[in-house]
């Protein structure tokens, strides 16, 4: 063994080495996210309830049940608005401040360290505190301010109508500490001679921004796009630290369908059918990814 | 080197002796929730069992509350869990369908004698003649009044409403609102999540002249004229009276423990906790009655032994069992967390029954109703939707319970279809 591995090339000798350590994180990663996910594919096809031993093999029978179950439909839905509603204010508002960052000749590492202090804290102690801005009268920040200028309190997360987007608030402002980063690096990225040479052709600011700056951010815009989407797509932490007891309420409306795959999975047990609705949402993400990827990279 | 050898067996034996009583100790897994009071009470009693039995070592684990349910269930797959675990007697038809819990051996607990000595309502806990739990303690539900608040709106701080009528009058005396007509001081608290679901369905149902559930508990019968009286009441005291707010200060306990609440709803567990604020002047009474009729709602955490107990364990787990069960202990959980005595021997004691914090639980627990859930946490969000559709989407009440009991129905058929 010694000996043939002696007559080796050193190329091929350092090819094996990489190989060795490239088996170690292949191996976990194998393990630890492969495997679950092709063990979620087969307890998809099962009725399986977590707590009983017998796995039956149903097959589609919890497909053929989700696309009859009305929530299902409701909290795919609910979950879309969250990207919608989401990620374009989120996209615009980073990008904005991004761009005046990017002119400022001082103090823009104080800002940008203010702008990602919200991304760095927890997820969950930032929603407890919103969900405490929120609150009604006599508790709530929101509705204090609201009180003191004479206006009705609103009831935001209790409502059907507003707390979707009451719970949207913070995960907005979280996530630009994030996308103001990236894009600030893309900004820095864009050479400044192709802004001299833009103004010495005569354009004017807004000519530069929409003819030379974001079509050059263009890379920078597909990853936040697609991190952005994904991160929207499986949101959670904010809807079950925010919503009463965790259940997505009021009446559903703010439920997405990464909760209701928890609740049905660890809540009643239903490990078969919430199994079912994660390889669905898994295919929802791969088609959406790959439809991004290939628009958004078109003319490449 | 003779010498040496029998020393080296002398070692040996001892060692193995050692090793044998080492072995003979029996070790079991106790498991229940986080509550302050009762993960107190219940190291307390196990230090007393392990003193009288010094061969069994008890193991406390607790978990969050909202976790609870949830970390029981996985522990089964991944084949670690307790010997003796308490559960919310709601969730005991899932567990026991599921054969996590064995049938208590006969011998030790006689189906005879546990209806002899304990409430009724224990028997929720039966499944097929067998009993496969059994609990410390009960609660029932009584009406908790601010005295000082009371005071303030001038009602007399030592009255509070017996009847539905004085408590509506009561409540809108005591709600306060600012100068844009917000809630700042409610009435009372609504929390469906709280307890206010089992008041609605227990008791509210059958003032208003309804059953919420036939006698054989598989079909939903609050569907009826009693059921949108009681529901169109409850609706009322938010919608019409404005008297409650939902979410005011998240939640009801907090609500109440702040002081601006005049009245709420709770359990006698909660009489621990209320007892630590020195600045809360409060009452405790049974529930208001209506035309004449009193109802309560009554449930209870009972202990059960899982199916993998066997052997030692099981002997030492039954024994465990027992002294959790016994008067002792039933006392002492009295007196430490507040949950009354699952014994009328025990609870009806004179002192118990005329004691002013205990006293009106136990008087609510001798007309009280336990519902048979097969699916506690699915019959609640029953209410809580109802609630809501009435509130927000503007739903008639009639409309928004025949939902709840549509779905409801379907909850139970799911669960009653095989049995």
């Amino acid at each position: 063994m010694r000996n043939r591995f002696n007559k080796l090339s050193i190329q091929q000798k350092q090819a094996i080495w990489a190989y060795a350590f490239l088996l170690v994180p292949l191996v976990f990663y194998l393990l630890i996210r492969i495997y679950p996910a092709f063990n979620a594919l087969y307890i998809s096809l099962t009725d399986w309830d977590i707590i009983s031993a017998d796995k039956n093999l149903v097959l589609f029978e919890n497909y053929a049940k989700l696309y009859q179950d009305r929530l299902f439909w409701k909290t795919l839905g609910n979950t879309f608005k969250y990207v919608i509603y989401g990620l374009p204010v989120n996209l615009l508002l980073s990008f904005l401040v991004a761009y005046n960052l990017n002119k400022l000749r001082r103090g823009l590492g104080l800002y940008r360290t203010l702008y990602f202090i919200p991304y760095m804290t927890s997820l969950v102690a930032v929603s407890w505190v919103w969900r405490w801005l929120y609150q009604p009268l006599p508790l709530g920040f929101f509705n204090n301010i609201l009180s003191l200028l004479g206006i009705a309190e609103q009831p935001f997360l209790l409502s059907p109508n507003q707390a979707l987007q009451a719970i949207l608030a913070p995960t907005i402002w979280v996530q630009m500490g994030f996308q103001i980063i990236i894009f600030l690096a893309g900004l820095k990225g864009i050479p400044a001679y192709l802004y001299e040479a833009a103004a010495i052709d005569g354009a004017n600011n807004r000519q530069q921004l929409f003819r030379l700056t974001i079509p050059l951010l263009r890379p920078t815009i597909i990853f936040l796009v697609i991190t952005g989407t994904i991160r929207y797509l499986r949101i959670f932490t904010q809807v079950y630290s925010m919503s009463f007891q965790g259940d997505g309420g009021p009446l559903n409306s703010t439920k997405p369908l990464v909760l209701y795959i928890y609740n049905s999975a660890f809540q009643r047990f239903e490990m078969g059918y919430a199994s079912a609705m994660t390889i669905v949402l898994f295919v929802i993400i791969l088609l959406i990814t790959l439809f991004q990827l290939k628009v958004l990279n078109k003319n490449d | 080197m003779k010498k040496v050898l029998s020393l080296l067996l002398v070692g040996l034996f001892v060692l193995g002796v050692v090793g044998l009583a080492k072995a003979e100790k029996v070790e079991i897994t106790y498991w229940q929730y986080f509550y302050q009071t009762k993960k107190d009470t219940i190291n307390e009693l196990i230090k007393e069992f392990e003193q009288e039995n010094p061969d069994i070592t008890v193991n406390h684990v607790t978990f969050p509350y909202e976790n609870y349910n949830t970390k029981v269930a996985s522990s089964i797959p991944a084949g670690v869990g307790p010997n003796v675990i308490n559960l919310y007697y709601g969730w005991l038809p899932t567990y026991i369908d599921a054969g996590y819990l064995q049938p208590l051996s006969k011998e030790y607990f006689d189906p005879v004698t546990i209806e002899q000595e304990f409430f009724p309502l224990v028997q929720a806990a039966k499944i097929d003649d067998s009993y496969y739990a059994l609990p410390t303690a009960v609660r029932s539900l009584a009406l908790i009044w601010n005295k000082d608040r009371f005071q303030e709106v001038g009602l007399d701080p030592e009255a509070p409403p017996k009847t539905l009528e004085q408590m509506l009058e009561y409540v809108q005396l005591l709600t306060e609102t600012d100068r844009a007509g917000n809630v700042t001081k409610p009435g009372m608290t609504v929390e469906v999540r709280g307890q206010m679901h089992h008041w609605i369905r227990e008791v509210l149902v059958r003032q208003f002249g309804g059953v919420p559930y036939a006698e054989d508990n598989r079909s939903v019968t609050y569907n009826d004229q009693g059921g949108y009286s009681a529901f169109e009441f409850f609706t009322d005291l938010t919608i019409k009276h404005k008297v409650g707010k939902v979410g005011f200060m998240t939640d009801d306990v907090t609500a109440f423990k702040s002081g601006r609440v005049g009245m709420y709803i709770d359990g006698s567990f909660r009489i621990g906790t209320l007892n630590k604020l020195k600045n809360l002047n409060y009452g405790i009474a049974e529930l208001p009655s209506h035309q004449g009729i009193k109802s309560n709602f009554a449930s209870f955490w009972a202990n059960g032994i899982t199916s993998h107990t066997k052997g030692k364990e099981l002997a030492a787990s039954i024994k465990f069992l027992q002294f959790l069960t016994s008067d002792k202990a039933m006392e002492l959980w009295l007196q430490k967390v507040g949950e009354l005595p699952a014994k009328p021997a025990v609870a009806l004691q004179e002192k118990n029954a005329n004691h002013p914090q205990y006293g009106p639980f136990i008087k609510g627990l001798e007309y009280a109703h336990a519902t048979y859930f097969v699916d506690e946490k699915a019959q609640r969000q029953v209410w809580i939707d109802a609630y809501d559709l009435v509130r927000l989407k503007e739903i008639s009440v009639k409309d928004a319970v025949d939902q709840a009991a549509e779905t409801e129905q379907k909850v139970l058929d799911k669960y009653y279809q095989d049995k």
